[in-house]
C-alpha cells in the first residue's frame, strides 16, 4: 500500500469465482467458452406463457447450500446466493484468508442491476392478497441490491470498504474498476469485486418484453443469441455471479499467490444521449475505452483482444463497433473481438465480471473465445469477431467492455498473468 | 417463505408440528425445539426470525400474536403455552 494517488500501485487478480449459465467453477466456464457452447435454454423458473420471450440463461442444479448454511440460504435472495457462492470459489481460489488479516484489508464491491427481484415480486404480491401484516421481515434485507456485499462480508469475515456499485447492465465492469481503485489509493489489500444477477422473473422479463430488447428467437435457444450476426433480434437475459479477488501485487507476490492476470486500466463514461438506446455513434463507449487505456499507459497497437459488450441488440452492435474503430484506428482492423454472451447470454449486472474473466483466461490459455452464432456478418459490423471457432492467439492485454442502460459505460484494460500457460508466453 | 395451510379446526395442537415449523424457519434440526430452550441463546435466532416464526404460526393455527406479547415469547415453551390458550389444550 504505497501512496494515495495510486501510482505505481499494480493490482493483480489472484482469484476468481464463477456460477454461470455455461458452467460452474473456472474450469467448467473455460471449457463451454472455448468449445463455443451455448448456455440459453427455456425459462424453468416460472410460466411464461403469454410472454413473446420464454428463453434465457439459467443457472441450473444450483445448490445454495453448498456454499451456506439452510437458514442464511432462506433468508437471501436468488442473487446473493449466486454472488456468495462466486466469492467463496474466487476467496478459496485465491488463498487469501480475509478472517485471519487485519479487517481493513479486504474489502468487497459485489454489484448487481436488480438486486432480490423475485423477494420484490413475492413481498408485493403479499401486500396486495394478503395485507400488510403478512409480509416477511425478511423481505427489506432481501431485496436491497447492496446486500450481497453485507452477505459477502459476513461470511468471509472481509471488513474492508463494503458496497455495490449499481450501474444496470455496467455494474459489475464498474464493480471491478472501482475494486481497483480502492487498491490504488490505498484503502485495502485486496477487494473481493464482482457482479451477481438473478432477475428472471416475472415482472422483469414482462418489462424487458415490453421494450423489445429481447431474442424471441424461443425455437432455437442456442441460436438466439447472435451479436454482430443480420439476424440477431435481441438480447438473451441470464443469470449468475462472478467474482474477481483484486490484490495489491507487492501483496500477492510476497505470500506467493498465483497471478492469474492484472488490471492494468479503467475507463468510466455516460452516453448522454438516451435511457435505453446507446448513442449511434458510439462517442460515449469510446471515451470510457480511452480513459482506461490511458491509465493503463497503453495505446491503440497494444490491444490484444477485445471483449465486447456485443449483446446482440440491433443498435448496440453496431454502436460498439464505430466505438471501437474510433479508438483502435488501424489496429481495429486486425485485433480480435469477441462476444461471450453469444454463449453465456446477458448476464446484466454479472457480465463485465464474467467478461473480465473470460480476458483473464483467453490470456492464460492463449486462445480466444468465439463468437458463436455468427453466420450472416451484419455488414454495418466490419470487425473481426472471431467467428463460431476458438482461435489460438498470443493476448497480452484484452480490452473489455460494458455498458448500461442509462448511458453507463466502463471499460477495464487487463494484462496478463506471468504463469500464463500462453503460446509464447 | 411460503404461506403456510391453516389447520383444520377442531384438530388437536400437535408438538411435533411446532417443532417441524420451528426447525425448518430457524434453520434447527427439529429435535432441537424443546419446550425450555431459549429462541435467543439456543436457537441463534434473532428478532427477524422469531417475527418469521409467529407469522407462520399465525397463518397455520389461525391465531394472532398481540405485539406487546412478542417480548416475553424467549423459550418455545412460552410460544407453545400461547398457542395452547388460543387453541385450547393439545
Amino acid at each position: 500500500m504505497t501512496g494515495s494517488d495510486g501510482a505505481g500501485v499494480r493490482v493483480a487478480i489472484t482469484g476468481m469465482g464463477l456460477v454461470t449459465p455455461v458452467g460452474t467453477g473456472v474450469e467448467a466456464v473455460w471449457e463451454s467458452l472455448s468449445r463455443g457452447r451455448s448456455g440459453i435454454g427455456p425459462i424453468t423458473q416460472f410460466d411464461t406463457s403469454g410472454y413473446p420471450t420464454q428463453i434465457a440463461g439459467e443457472v441450473r442444479d444450483f445448490d445454495p447450500e453448498q456454499y451456506m448454511d439452510r437458514k442464511t440460504a432462506r433468508h437471501v435472495a436468488r442473487y446473493c446466493q449466486l454472488g456468495l457462492a462466486a466469492a467463496r470459489m474466487a476467496v478459496e481460489d485465491s488463498r487469501l484468508r480475509p478472517s485471519t488479516m487485519d479487517p481493513d484489508a479486504v474489502g468487497v464491491v459485489l454489484s448487481s442491476g436488480a438486486g432480490g427481484m423475485e423477494e420484490i415480486e413475492r413481498g408485493h404480491r403479499t401486500l396486495l392478497d394478503r395485507g400488510v401484516s403478512r409480509i416477511s421481515p425478511f423481505t427489506a434485507p432481501m431485496m436491497i441490491t447492496d446486500i450481497a456485499a453485507g452477505l459477502v462480508a459476513i461470511e468471509l469475515q472481509a471488513g474492508g470498504p463494503n458496497y455495490a456499485v449499481v450501474s444496470a447492465c455496467a455494474s459489475s465492469g464498474h464493480a471491478i474498476a472501482d475494486g481497483f481503485e480502492v487498491i490504488r489509493r490505498g484503502d485495502a489489500v485486496a477487494m473481493i469485486a464482482g457482479g451477481a444477477e438473478a432477475s428472471l422473473t416475472p415482472l422483469m422479463i414482462g418489462a424487458f418484453c415490453q421494450l423489445s430488447a429481447m431474442s424471441r428467437r424461443n425455437q432455437d435457444p442456442h441460436a438466439a443469441s447472435r451479436p454482430f450476426d443480420l439476424g440477431r433480434d435481441g438480447f438473451v437475459m441470464s443469470e449468475g455471479a462472478a467474482v474477481l479477488v483484486l490484490e495489491e501485487m507487492g501483496h500477492a507476490v510476497s505470500r506467493g499467490a498465483r497471478i492469474w492476470g492484472e488490471v492494468l486500466g479503467a475507463g468510466a463514461s455516460a452516453d448522454m444521449y438516451h435511457f435505453t438506446a446507446p448513442d449511434p455513434e458510439g462517442r460515449g463507449a469510446a471515451r470510457a475505452m480511452r480513459a482506461a487505456l490511458r491509465k493503463a499507459g497503453l495505446g491503440p497497437e497494444d490491444v490484444d483482444y477485445v471483449n465486447a459488450h456485443g449483446t446482440s441488440t440491433q443498435l448496440g452492435d453496431i454502436a460498439e463497433t464505430l466505438a471501437i474503430h474510433q479508438v483502435l484506428g488501424e489496429r481495429a482492423r486486425t485485433v480480435p473481438v469477441s462476444s461471450t454472451k453469444s454463449m453465456t447470454g446477458h448476464l446484466l449486472g454479472a457480465a463485465g465480471a464474467i467478461e473480465a474473466a473470460a480476458c483473464v483466461l483467453a490470456m492464460d490459455r492463449g486462445l480466444v473465445p468465439p463468437t458463436i452464432n455468427l453466420e450472416d456478418q451484419d455488414p454495418q459490423c466490419d470487425l473481426d469477431y472471431v467467428p463460431n471457432r476458438a482461435r489460438p492467439a498470443d493476448v497480452r492485454v484484452s480490452l473489455s467492455n460494458s455498458f448500461g442502460f442509462g448511458g453507463h459505460n466502463a471499460s477495464l484494460v487487463l494484462g496478463r498473468g506471468p504463469s500464463a500457460n500462453a503460446k509464447g508466453a | 417463505m411460503s404461506a403456510t395451510n391453516p389447520a383444520p379446526t377442531g384438530e388437536p395442537l400437535d408438538f411435533s408440528e411446532l417443532q417441524r415449523m420451528a426447525g425448518e424457519i430457524l434453520g434447527v434440526d427439529a429435535d432441537r425445539v424443546q419446550l425450555d430452550v431459549s429462541f435467543a441463546r439456543d436457537l441463534a435466532a434473532d428478532s427477524l426470525d422469531l417475527v418469521e416464526l409467529i407469522m407462520a404460526i399465525e397463518d397455520r393455527y389461525q391465531v394472532s400474536l398481540p405485539p406487546e406479547r412478542l417480548e416475553g415469547m424467549r423459550k418455545v415453551g412460552d410460544l407453545w403455552e400461547f398457542l395452547q390458550e388460543q387453541h385450547g389444550p393439545a
